[in-house]
């Protein structure tokens, strides 16, 4: 800063000096206003896990439940269906599951801990729609004759497989997300803790 | 401007109340800068509507805004019956409270009617150059409010808590985890939740009560100071300034009050015609000022089969949709949330982009005619797909439109230096 004769540089400085601290405690005191947005205590303990009875899921179905607010499937795939995700590697953007939308257990060709069991969550990873169900396989389906079964995204026409594995050049960049699992009995799943919490 | 002479009181009763109001407040001065001695050009017409048609709009809307806070209740839990409570709340408006239908409709159909007027006076601005030297800072603004009012209407559409309202702020909300690095934060920092949820609705809320309410006025007193002190532009884009008489009143403008306020009573009843048409007759405007998902409640673990942005957004959406291709290792999502923020944003740059000596397009040549027409076309075509399903086809004709879009700006600069303009007159032309 120029500092001639016709300023007073002890006064200049004094207040410049207050200015810097004025403007910091304005910045300090917009942090706890800032800070609020953030998501509260009771929506942060509200992600507890959700206990689900699959014994009368029939093959070839899915159900959907509300964990954390966000819809999960559990899809009891046929051995048709697993026999169909074999062949779709050359049209998937990540068949081999290489990005993290998995925990490690799920890390295989299946996506999942028992192959005729898939647990994902139902929210399209390009903008978070929730991909609807398209199981049935060809022209019936309404996509494309060769159609294996899987689901599209209603919003951006992003397609994914019965293993939530997205295709090649769509909207949604990634996989669907499995979130962490485990199995109680053989009828139950407990979703959002795996047997590092349990 | 010179020290405004103060009322002096002409005896009456009346007249003395106005030289001691006067005396404490500059009313003679507002009063004669702003209505009976601020000279418009006498040349306004048919377009010169719609500002003072924008302003009509945003008092409605602060009215009957103001009236259905007396009554909505932004509460995402159920009731008893198992409807959430801010659903709830906008069905008791439109079923119990006395005359809360008529209130609400006015409210619904004032959003779309505030985008189609402020369209329309944007519109005005691009064919007679409104944005040129030196009226850029009234231009900036203009930008300012329409952004001001993008998030407004997007804030206010989920309130009603319908499928759309969920679905629709989810999508939008995720367009800031595109954003490298803090993007995911970023969403959940303005969500308050990890998904769309009571924490959202309340500060949505907020934030659409407090836009509307103190900010855009704020921002449209702004756009008028600077307008009067530069003065309007006008259809020939030559400026009346530049031709007074003997007492420094330019011999082509006439008072604003009451030439011009009593011309806008003509647009504001025409206007009011066909608002209380659609208010009446049509409030759902045909599926597109009140989508039909939108009379369902939200619904986290479903999305409808077909979404769509209300009409107003969707020329940015299908930008947003039209990038479908990753490169310079960056994803496609990530382009979309680009190219739509630009096609926004991209405006504010139009005074430097337009090099062209005159302001008018009736003085303009042929290439910038071609330019502005191919513009709208193809805003209108991107609105038009952005209603839609996406299909390959329609993905292709959207891309098409998104680089004519981004076009029109982007080569302004070459082609309106390029372009042969006609002479502009003297004076304004009638």
């Amino acid at each position: 800063m120029s500092c001639d004769h016709s300023v007073d540089c002890g006064r200049r400085r004094l207040l410049v000096a207050t200015s810097v601290a004025g403007g910091v405690a304005g910045i300090a005191a917009a942090i706890p206003f800032v800070a609020s947005f953030a998501p509260s205590e009771r929506a942060k303990s509200a992600g507890a896990p959700v206990e689900v009875d699959i014994s009368k899921l029939a093959p070839g179905e899915m159900m959907t439940v509300e964990w954390r607010g966000k819809p999960v499937w559990i899809i009891h795939r046929t051995k048709e269906m697993l026999e169909g995700l074999e062949k779709l590697a050359d049209k998937l953007a990540d068949p081999d599951s290489k990005r993290p939308q998995q925990p490690d257990y799920a890390k295989n060709p299946y996506r999942s801990i028992k192959p005729e069991y898939m647990v994902a969550i139902g929210i399209c990873t390009h903008l978070g729609c929730s991909p609807t169900e398209k199981f049935k396989a060809g022209a019936e389906s309404g996509i494309d004759p060769s159609w294996p079964g899987g689901f599209l995204c209603p919003c951006h026409g992003s397609m994914f497989d019965l293993a939530g594995r997205v295709y090649k050049n769509m909207p949604a960049p990634d996989n669907l997300e499995v979130p962490p699992h485990v199995y109680l009995s053989d009828a139950k799943i407990l979703i959002g803790e795996d047997k590092k919490g349990a | 401007m010179a020290a405004a002479e103060k009322y002096k009181s002409d005896g009456t009763r009346m007249g003395n109340l106005l030289e001691w109001l006067d005396a404490r407040f500059p009313l003679m001065a507002l009063w004669n800068d702003h209505l009976a001695k601020y000279y418009a050009p006498k040349n306004f017409n048919f377009w010169y509507f719609f500002g003072s048609l924008a302003l009509l709009v945003l008092v409605i809307q602060i009215v009957t805004g103001v009236f259905l806070v007396m009554h909505y209740k932004p509460d995402a839990s159920l009731n008893a019956n198992g409807v959430p409570v801010a659903f709830a709340s906008v069905e008791y408006i439109m079923r119990d409270v006395p005359w809360g239908w008529l209130i609400r409709y006015m409210h619904s159909t004032g959003a779309s009617a505030f985008f189609i007027v402020v369209y329309l006076h944007m519109f005005r601005a691009l064919l007679y150059g409104s944005y040129q030297k030196p009226r850029e800072l009234i231009w900036i603004v203009g930008v300012l409010i329409f952004l001001v009012l993008m998030a407004t209407a997007f804030f206010g559409y989920l309130l009603p808590w319908g499928q759309m309202s969920y679905w629709g702020a989810q999508v939008i909300v995720n367009l800031f985890s595109a954003i490298p690095f803090i993007g995911p934060d970023l969403a959940v920092w303005i969500r308050g939740d990890y998904v769309v949820g009571d924490a959202t609705l309340n500060r949505f809320f907020s934030l659409h009560y407090l836009l509307p309410v103190l900010i855009l006025p704020a921002l449209v007193m702004i756009h008028l100071i600077a307008l009067h002190e530069v003065g309007s532009n006008n259809p020939d884009g030559i400026e009346i300034k530049k031709k007074k008489d003997e007492n420094g009143k330019p011999l082509d403008g006439i008072p604003f009050h009451p030439y011009y306020t009593v011309k806008d009573i003509v647009g504001v009843i025409a206007f009011l015609f066909f608002f209380a048409i659609v208010v009446f007759f049509m409030p759902e405007g045909g599926g597109y000022f009140l989508e039909a998902n939108n009379f369902y409640p939200a619904d986290p673990l479903k999305t409808p089969p077909h979404i769509a942005p209300v009409w107003y957004f969707t020329p940015f959406y299908s930008i947003l949709r039209a990038n479908t291709i990753n490169f310079f290792w960056i994803d496609a999502k990530l382009w979309g949330v680009i190219f739509m923020g630009l096609g926004v944003v991209i405006f504010f740059f139009l005074p430097w982009l337009d090099k062209s000596p005159v302001k008018s397009i009736r003085y303009r040549g042929p290439l910038y005619k071609t330019a502005l027409t191919i513009f709208v076309i193809s805003f209108i075509i991107l609105g038009y797909l952005g209603i839609l399903p996406p299909t390959p086809g329609r993905t292709l004709v959207s891309q098409i439109c998104t680089i004519l879009y981004f076009a029109f700006f982007l080569l302004m600069p070459i082609y309106t230096s390029l372009d042969k303009c006609k002479p502009e007159p003297e004076r304004v032309t009638g």
